[in-house]
């Protein structure tokens, strides 16, 4: 059924990307990939792997922006400008466009935690829902005509096999920035909902009208390097050296 | 917007031959004559052949019968309903028509209205997407009606002139339907063209109260489903020159051709030649504004690929 849920989901589960602390590894991306292979429905294929023209299905991607201030230069040249590593993996919105525009019913979400989903034998791969999505979260897999997208990992997160601190997305797991966190958005009082209420987490083009239950952590303000060269100390400076150190100066000194 | 080649082919055909078939619905072609069989049978020729082409691009065409379910809520789905409804009366005229050459007035009507019901909802499907803010407006479903209408009359003169009907008034209704079509197109062009970008990179990162946000490298080396499908890109100079061209040989010639044998009147083989020459130049030039309307179109994830 591709009609949303009527009534707000009773959980929001969903992904904190920390804009600050990613550090652009694309570790979580190759991870995704891996996970999902071999994970819920059919293998993310690759068209051409070893050839000149290389091209597959991704659920999870890191793009790179350079953000320059007003007025500032461009990167390099003065301490302003700055680079933003970008994660960008399904948002899981409340209002999901890809889910409405599906025909068949095999785009759905889930009225218990909110994620979205695709049904994959029910999918036609007419691509409709990868066009309604302004995020480009949605790739078909050629290989097997259907449309793929980020499930939230969801056979870890329910996975009672795994061990406790398993059960998250695998990009969670992975990360080694610790810049994704996973958990309900729907709850107030969640570990992610008290960082993104106290970091300002952000959704990604509001004026779509999505309303993505992912959210993004701005960078956080940045000192640029001339401000911050004063607090260092330099080596030749010993003023303010006390104890051994002191002792020490004072013995070199008159050597 | 990617301008998939069955899907330019599925909107020209199921277009012209509903927009034929609704004409014919309205009863004002003769059910006697021979030459508005051949319209009835050239309606539903191309409606079907639109249809099936539309079947070309999905990645499990076995399971396409799937997407008649979701009409509550999707488009596409509508769309899919409508079609297979319409084939009812369509289908009754048809047979009225070829076999006892009589014009049934109640399923004549009945499927012109649902003839212009699936054109909208054709339309709907593109109109629908707010992530590509050039179809997002009423004028996609009024150019797509439109264009249905003029080329159903253009066609519809065809077989006017073989000796199916009123030589002066199908094709002044064509020509005054092809002129609104054209009309509508250019409003439809002219918005696009000066559209304020809902999204824009900063709103897409949220990194717009930093600084001015610009891509500096993308997440693949190659190219992937979303830039090939979202990332079409056609030169500005061809683009004016091929909506040039679309204006001349979907607009003007038709118009003029069929002006021209309206003022003249009577049936024959050389005004029916020139009329199919004039139906013919509607087709391509259409065939044109339509590929326009794919590769024009700019989808918002491309500001996440500094495009």
């Amino acid at each position: 059924m591709t009609s949303l849920p009527s009534l707000p989901t009773p959980k929001k589960l969903g992904l904190v990307i920390d804009l600050d602390t990613c550090v652009g590894c694309h570790a979580c991306v190759v991870s995704c990939k891996e996970w999902n292979t071999g994970g819920y429905g059919s293998a993310l294929s690759d068209q051409d792997p070893y050839g000149a023209d290389v091209s597959g299905a991704w659920l999870n991607r890191v793009h790179s922006f350079e953000v320059v201030p007003e007025g500032g230069e461009v990167v390099g040249e003065a301490g302003q400008a700055r680079i933003v590593h970008f994660p960008k993996s399904c948002l899981h919105c409340e209002d999901a466009p890809c889910v409405t525009v599906c025909p068949t019913g095999a785009s759905y979400k889930r009225s218990e935690d909110g994620i979205v989903l695709v049904a994959e034998d029910l999918c036609i791969g007419c691509g409709l829902c990868a066009w309604a999505c302004p995020y480009g979260a949605r790739e078909m897999d050629l290989a097997a005509g259907v449309m793929k997208k980020c499930t939230l990992c969801i056979d870890r997160i329910y996975n009672e096999t795994l061990e406790e601190e398993d059960r998250v997305p695998s990009c969670v797991r992975t990360c080694p920035a610790n810049a994704r966190h996973f958990g309900d958005l729907g709850d107030p009082n969640s570990a992610v909902s008290i960082l993104v209420a106290e970091r300002g987490g952000m959704d990604l083009m509001p004026e779509q009208g999505t309303k993505p239950v992912n959210k993004y952590l701005p960078p956080r303000p940045r000192k640029s390097l001339a401000e911050s060269a004063h607090t260092l100390p330099l080596a030749e400076n010993t003023e303010g050296a006390k104890g051994f150190f002191a002792w020490l100066d004072g013995m070199l000194d008159r050597i | 917007m990617h301008p998939a080649f069955s899907i330019i082919i599925f909107t020209t055909f199921s277009g012209l031959g509903y927009g034929l078939a609704a004409v014919l619905g309205l009863g004002l072609l003769d059910p006697a004559a021979t030459a508005t069989k051949c319209a009835h049978a050239l309606a539903l020729a191309l409606i079907s052949a639109g249809l099936l082409s539309s079947t070309g691009h999905l990645g499990n065409p076995q399971r396409a019968w799937r997407a008649f379910s979701q009409w509550r809520s999707s488009w596409l789905s509508r769309e899919g309903v409508m079609s297979i409804i319409t084939f009812v009366p369509l289908l009754i005229s048809a047979s009225a028509c070829v076999f006892e050459g009589r014009y049934l007035a109640l399923p004549g009507l009945l499927g012109s209205m649902l003839c212009l019901v699936t054109v909208f909802c054709t339309a709907m499907i593109y109109a629908s997407l707010k992530s590509v803010q050039a179809w997002y407006t009423r004028l996609t479903p009024a150019c797509y009606l439109l264009f249905a209408a003029a080329g159903g009359f253009a066609l519809a003169s065809v077989f006017a002139f073989a000796g199916g009907g009123n030589t002066r008034v199908l094709p002044l209704l064509a020509a005054l339907f092809l002129l609104a079509a054209w009309g509508a197109k250019l409003r439809w062009r002219q918005r696009m063209k000066t559209l304020k970008s809902l999204s824009t990179p900063e709103s897409a990162t949220g990194l717009g109260n930093i600084g001015r946000v610009r891509l500096f490298e993308r997440p693949h080396a190659m190219e992937n489903y979303l830039t090939r499908e979202m990332g079409f890109k056609v030169a500005r100079k061809h683009a004016e020159k091929l909506w040039r061209i679309a204006v001349v040989a979907g607009g003007i010639v038709p118009v003029v051709l069929l002006l021209t044998l309206a003022a003249l009147g009577g049936q024959g083989t050389l005004p029916t030649t020139i009329a199919t020459l004039a139906a013919l130049a509607h087709w391509a030039g259409v065939f044109v504004e339509r590929w326009l309307f794919f590769a024009e179109a700019r989808h918002a994830v491309m500001n996440y690929y500094g495009g």
